[in-house]
């Protein structure tokens, strides 16, 4: 692997960057790995480099039915944060931010994190006193959390509506400064670079038709491209989880719902923070290219069609013209929609199964690009263990059955 | 953005409506008597497929009626709309 370096740059500069080597190889599939990942997205690298990189197994492969990020890891709004409420969920997301903190070092690509700061508005009194209690668990557990009083974020967002009669009345907020935005493909780019060159066979245009399960343990996975034999698989496919467990014979406590985004035509630098509010249900940042991108809460309908329905686009955006008045002159250029998988308290789900030797991650719901490198890190701990990884222990399977619930989605009013 | 033929107002734009998940769940006879397991499944397990799915809607700024529906998950086309008491339609058949 070639070294991404300033004099790198300059050397292929002088042969019109023609001779820059491939980021990472297309191998055909071998009949025998020690572990298979079914799905190339974040998730799926990221297990499949720190399985080579911290566990030390490097026969991997990679199976993506389509192409590396092609899901939802290409259609997020790259929003990485760790404010929540619950010690469990705060102490994972809080590794994952660390893990993106240094990410560009560690794996030798640039994924343009930006730590623009993440502002939550509150749009009542009751919802302000409810934000300070949210700010103070975020305090408490060790996480940057400042709340903002109306003065500070009018200063902070000069275009946001402070006006005394706007629809949506602005009372107050709390920001994460150590929150922000990365290029998304990048995330995924670089752990299929970093893997490939641990030895991971990444492979794509490779689909999973079956599973092999024999007395109780995984045997092997079916694919578009032939069989191949395994003790061990690790499922990582955002939307499609339900389908893929039910090879296995598992079932998952999981609906797929459509998540849209979308984003504006490209302006002048003039949005500085993500800011996201939880009772309209929508967030605005600007990326590196000008554009607006906009997010909000999922479909209100179990769904497989990746596209969005009509309207939750329209109130998504009548939020955002309510609270930006000058971006309702603004053309929307593009609108897109990927599956999630959300799980009944809104928290992943990372664990071990009734069938050896199958682990999952799933249930990342709204927000499961911020957990790209601690959600493969568990992982692959928990598959060279055969034990959850100590972040992950509240988030297992069996929490249904249990009453363990981590329900994020009832105390911080927002979906994961 | 789905039409939804509500059976008391008519055909109404999904916007009035609230989508109340997977509909013909029999809570079990005698919760006492069932394990930890089953009740799980009973509380949080979901049918979930990619295809015909049977759920219960409501027409929240209408009537205010909960009523089910058979709709596919990937068109969203509606294959059948019947009444909280009904029979499932079986896959198929008449307006399924």
């Amino acid at each position: 692997m070639e070294k991404y370096s300033g004099f790198n740059l300059l050397k292929h500069a002088l042969t019109g960057h023609r001779r820059w080597p491939r980021s990472w190889r297309s191998p055909e599939p071998k009949p025998r790995y020690d572990v298979v990942i079914i799905g190339g997205g974040g998730h799926g690298l990221a297990t499949a480099y720190y399985l080579a990189k911290e566990q030390g197994i490097t026969n991997v492969a990679v199976l993506e039915k389509g192409w590396l990020g092609g899901g939802n890891t290409g259609r997020n709004t790259a929003v990485s944060r760790s404010n929540y409420f619950y010690p469990e969920s705060t102490r994972f997301f809080e590794h994952s931010l660390k893990r993106f903190e240094t990410m560009g070092r560690d794996l030798n690509y640039n994924i343009m994190f930006s730590q623009v700061g993440l502002l939550n508005l509150a749009f009542s009194r009751h919802e302000l006193e409810i934000f300070r209690r949210w700010a103070t668990a975020i305090q408490v557990q060790g996480v940057d959390c400042q709340v903002m009083s109306r003065d500070e974020i009018a200063a902070a967002v000069p275009l946001l509506n402070m006006s005394p009669h706007a629809r949506y009345r602005v009372y107050g907020g709390f920001m994460q400064r150590r929150g922000g935005i990365s290029r998304h493909d990048a995330v995924a780019w670089a752990y299929a670079r970093a893997a490939d060159n641990l030895g991971v066979d990444i492979i794509q245009n490779c689909e999973v038709t079956g599973l092999e399960v024999g007395d109780g343990r995984i045997r092997g996975v079916k694919t578009s491209r032939g069989a191949i034999r395994t003790d061990k698989v690790g499922m990582a496919v955002a939307g499609h989880s339900t389908a893929v467990a039910a090879m296995a014979g598992i079932k998952l406590p999981i609906v797929s719902q459509c998540l849209q985004a979308m984003v504006s035509e490209p302006v002048k630098p003039c949005f500085d923070h993500v800011v996201m509010s939880p009772m309209v249900h929508c967030y605005v940042s600007q990326s590196d290219r000008g554009e607006l991108v906009i997010g909000g809460g999922a479909d209100t309908h179990p769904s497989y069609g990746q596209r969005g329905n009509l309207p939750t686009t329209e109130a998504v955006l009548n939020a955002v013209v309510e609270m930006y008045p000058t971006f309702s002159r603004l053309k929307l250029m593009r609108q897109w929609g990927g599956i999630v998988d959300i799980a009944p308290d809104s928290s992943p789900i990372v664990s071990k199964t009734p069938v050896t030797g199958f682990y999952i991650s799933t249930g990342w719901g709204t927000g499961g690009y911020k957990a790209i490198p601690a959600g493969g890190e568990t992982l692959a701990h928990t598959i060279a263990h055969d034990r959850p990884h100590p972040l992950v222990e509240p988030f297992s399977l069996d929490r249904f059955a249990q009453g363990r619930l981590v329900d994020e989605g009832a105390a911080a009013g927002v979906a994961h | 953005m789905i039409r939804i033929e509500c059976p008391w107002c008519g055909p109404r734009s999904e916007a009035e409506f609230t989508c109340g998940g997977q509909s013909h769940i029999v809570r079990p006879a005698d919760p006492a008597a069932v394990s930890d397991r089953e009740w799980a499944q009973y509380l949080y397990q979901r049918d979930n497929p990619k295809g015909l799915h049977y759920e219960r809607w409501r027409h929240t700024f209408g009537c205010r009626q909960w009523f089910n529906v058979a709709r596919d998950t990937v068109t969203h086309e509606i294959r059948a709309v019947y009444r909280m008491t009904d029979l499932k339609p079986a896959p198929g058949g008449e307006g399924v």
